[in-house]
């Protein structure tokens, strides 16, 4: 398992655990990022900036430190 | 009266459905957080008239930022008798969860399944009547921008209206986990999704957040605002505007008044000295005159180009660009929406603020924006003033207050307690902007900022006269004498200009066209006009926003940095010359 961080540009994984607290959990929820979802890492933006990905056709932007907590298995 | 409320996650098009369903014009565009407060309207159907009200856009009912809180409370306080959720058809999954929040409540729903177009291009294809069987409530397709679907709409919130009891979902209450498997279930069995191959946009999509090329785009994009909204202010002002005053309008009204009052304190607070409208200084000749062709064809000029920039879904993707360099400013990426928006006008920027997550963050905003950041109106007085010396002089103004930005920012960052909050938001799919609805956005901005302007100008240069009449001016000029010439190198007079600043900005800098300044005072005096104090509009919604505790902190800083930078830069560029 890696994280959102190392799995590379253009690849795609399936998340497997969120590290963090139950607030940090409710949020990524929300807008769907949960377990099992399938998901493409788009970039990292530059001057290691946010992580953009993209579940069910819908990107996101989420900073280094949450995207270090979601943990996927790459496929 | 009964009260609707519309609901939905951010951006999936609330606001085009409020205006649509109202006719009440409010702002939409492309980016999550458009709507940060709420606005009412009235719907008739047959002879039923409701309150509508349109909804921060949120993810679910327990909220994680100040517009978010607003749609909670709404929800929970306001009694609603039905409820319109929209939802982005392109992305049911996440958007029902908030749908099954709303249920758990039992009050009368009816889905709107927006951009239902975008879907079909998308391969996303809906079975309805499974849908509306499952969910035991209403369900209408839409694509709110072109007003498809909302005649529909209407007759479903009429017919839910007669029968609101038929409207309520029977769906159990049920935890998290459960609503998720669920939804998985509803869409297994309504939705089928074909694969299409990424269309041109969506290449573009991408492109914009990569480091480099979206470096580039970035850089692109920035020049060519610039090229069209100087370009285009300008066009107008020579072609159009200058013309119509001095060909038409000066004369005319020049000799109507001189017709009637000839001379006395009416007559010079009316048309002053003449319609050369630098120095004249009445209010129907440079008050109309700085308004309509000083101003005016900028703030046009800028608001189409934003407009244009939101709708597409740009700014966003600047906001994912920026994230890393806001960061060391104590603020992240998308305090950029908030800036862009201040350099059409710090109004709507200080309101937007609200969507930042912690006080912190929003105060900073707020403090870099107020100080930093100049209006089109104020940055139409100055192109206009410096402009014609060169362009060297605007940039050594634009110069310093990105440094001053970026050091006040990161100053703040340290000072401070605590650590911006990480970045992460919905990038929106970039989307052609529909003319129609753009042009109304530009309208209602253009018209807003003539409501607002033409009783302060009017205010402003009647303040001025009487001030000059009873001799507060003089006074005040002969007190600060010292501090202008001494720290600043500006004559004394240029304090009324200053003292102006607080009641309107444009104003302020138009009044140093009669004072004959040499490039580097006007240098100095646009410069500590930008960072001194905002004008009255702003200084309002900053108090509102922020608190007074806070606004008089941000007084204290502005009126100390303007002094520093002003004394600074006079220094700089004297000992340059």
């Amino acid at each position: 398992m890696i994280t959102l961080v190392e799995l590379k540009s253009g690849r795609y994984g399936i998340i497997q655990r969120i590290e963090g607290g139950h607030g940090l959990k409710k949020r990524l929820e929300v807008m769907n990022i949960r377990e099992g979802k399938k998901i493409i890492k788009k970039c990292s933006a530059p001057l290691h900036g946010p992580v953009v990905i993209e579940i069910d056709g819908c990107k996101m932007a989420i900073g280094r430190g949450m995207a270090k907590k979601v943990w996927v298995e790459e496929i | 009266m009964k009260k609707i409320l519309l609901m939905g996650n951010p951006n999936v098009g609330k606001s085009v459905v409020f205006s649509r369903l109202t006719g009440v014009n409010v702002i939409q565009s492309n980016y999550p957080g458009t709507t940060v407060g709420y606005t009412k309207g009235h719907v008739k159907i047959d002879k039923n008239e409701m309150e509508l009200v349109d909804v921060p856009g949120t993810y679910s009912l327990s909220p994680s930022c100040k517009a978010e809180e607003v749609a909670r409370d709404m929800f929970f306080d306001e009694d609603p008798e039905l409820i319109i959720n929209v939802l982005d058809a392109t992305n049911l999954e996440r958007n029902l969860y908030l749908t099954l929040q709303i249920l758990e409540k039992g009050i009368p729903t009816v889905l709107v399944l927006n951009m239902w177009d975008a879907a079909k291009r998308k391969g996303v294809h809906v079975n309805l009547e499974k849908l509306k069987e499952i969910m035991g409530i209403n369900v209408v397709t839409a694509v709110a921008v072109t007003g498809e679907g909302i005649k529909e709409l209407a007759n479903t919130i009429n017919e839910i209206t007669l029968n609101p009891e038929r409207n309520i979902s029977k769906i159990p209450k049920m935890d998290d986990d459960d609503k998720w498997a669920f939804i998985g279930q509803i869409l297994s069995k309504v939705q089928k999704i074909e694969h299409r191959h990424p269309s041109m946009l969506e290449r573009l999509e991408d492109a914009s957040v990569r480091p480099i090329s979206g470096i580039i785009i970035a850089l692109i994009v920035l020049f060519i605002t610039m090229q069209v909204v100087i370009g285009f202010g300008e066009l107008l002002i020579n072609y159009i505007l200058d013309p119509l005053y001095y060909q038409y309008y000066g004369p005319f009204i020049t000799s109507a008044v001189e017709n009637s009052i000839p001379s006395g304190f009416i007559h010079d607070i009316l048309i002053g000295s003449g319609y050369e409208y630098e120095t004249s200084f009445g209010l129907l000749t440079t008050g109309i005159y700085v308004i309509f062709a000083v101003v005016l064809p900028y703030i046009l000029s800028f608001y189409l180009v934003l407009g244009f920039l939101e709708d597409f879904g740009y700014l966003p993707r600047l906001a994912v660009l920026l994230d890393s360099v806001m960061h060391k400013l104590g603020l992240h990426g998308y305090a950029t929406i908030p800036i862009v928006l201040g350099f059409g006008c710090n109004v709507p920027a200080m309101l937007s603020t609200r969507i930042l997550e912690g006080k912190r963050e929003k105060f900073i905003a707020a403090t870099l924006i107020a100080i930093s950041v100049p209006c089109m109106a104020q940055t139409a007085v100055i192109i206009g003033l410096i402009g014609k010396y060169g362009v060297q002089y605007i940039i050594i103004v634009y110069g310093t207050l990105l440094v001053l930005f970026v050091t006040l920012g990161s100053i703040l960052n340290h000072l401070l307690k605590g650590e911006s909050p990480e970045i992460f938001f919905e990038i929106p799919p970039y989307r052609l902007p529909h003319m129609g609805t753009l042009l109304k956005k530009t309208w209602m901005r253009v018209r807003g900022f003539l409501i607002e302007a033409v009783p302060f100008v009017f205010l402003g240069i009647l303040v001025v006269n009487i001030l000059y009449l009873v001799g507060i001016m003089s006074a005040l000029s002969n007190l600060l004498a010292p501090v202008m010439s001494q720290m600043l190198g500006l004559p004394s007079q240029a304090i009324d200009a200053l003292i102006m600043g607080f009641l309107r900005k444009d104003l302020a800098t138009a009044m140093l066209a009669p004072l004959n300044l040499s490039p580097n005072q006007l240098v100095v005096a646009c410069t500590v006009l930008a960072t001194s104090f905002p004008c009255i509009a702003t200084f309002i919604v900053l108090i509102k926003e922020i608190g007074i505790k806070n606004m008089i902190k941000t007084g204290i800083l502005m009126l100390s940095i303007a002094l520093t930078t002003g004394t600074l830069l006079n220094l700089i560029l004297n000992s340059l010359s």
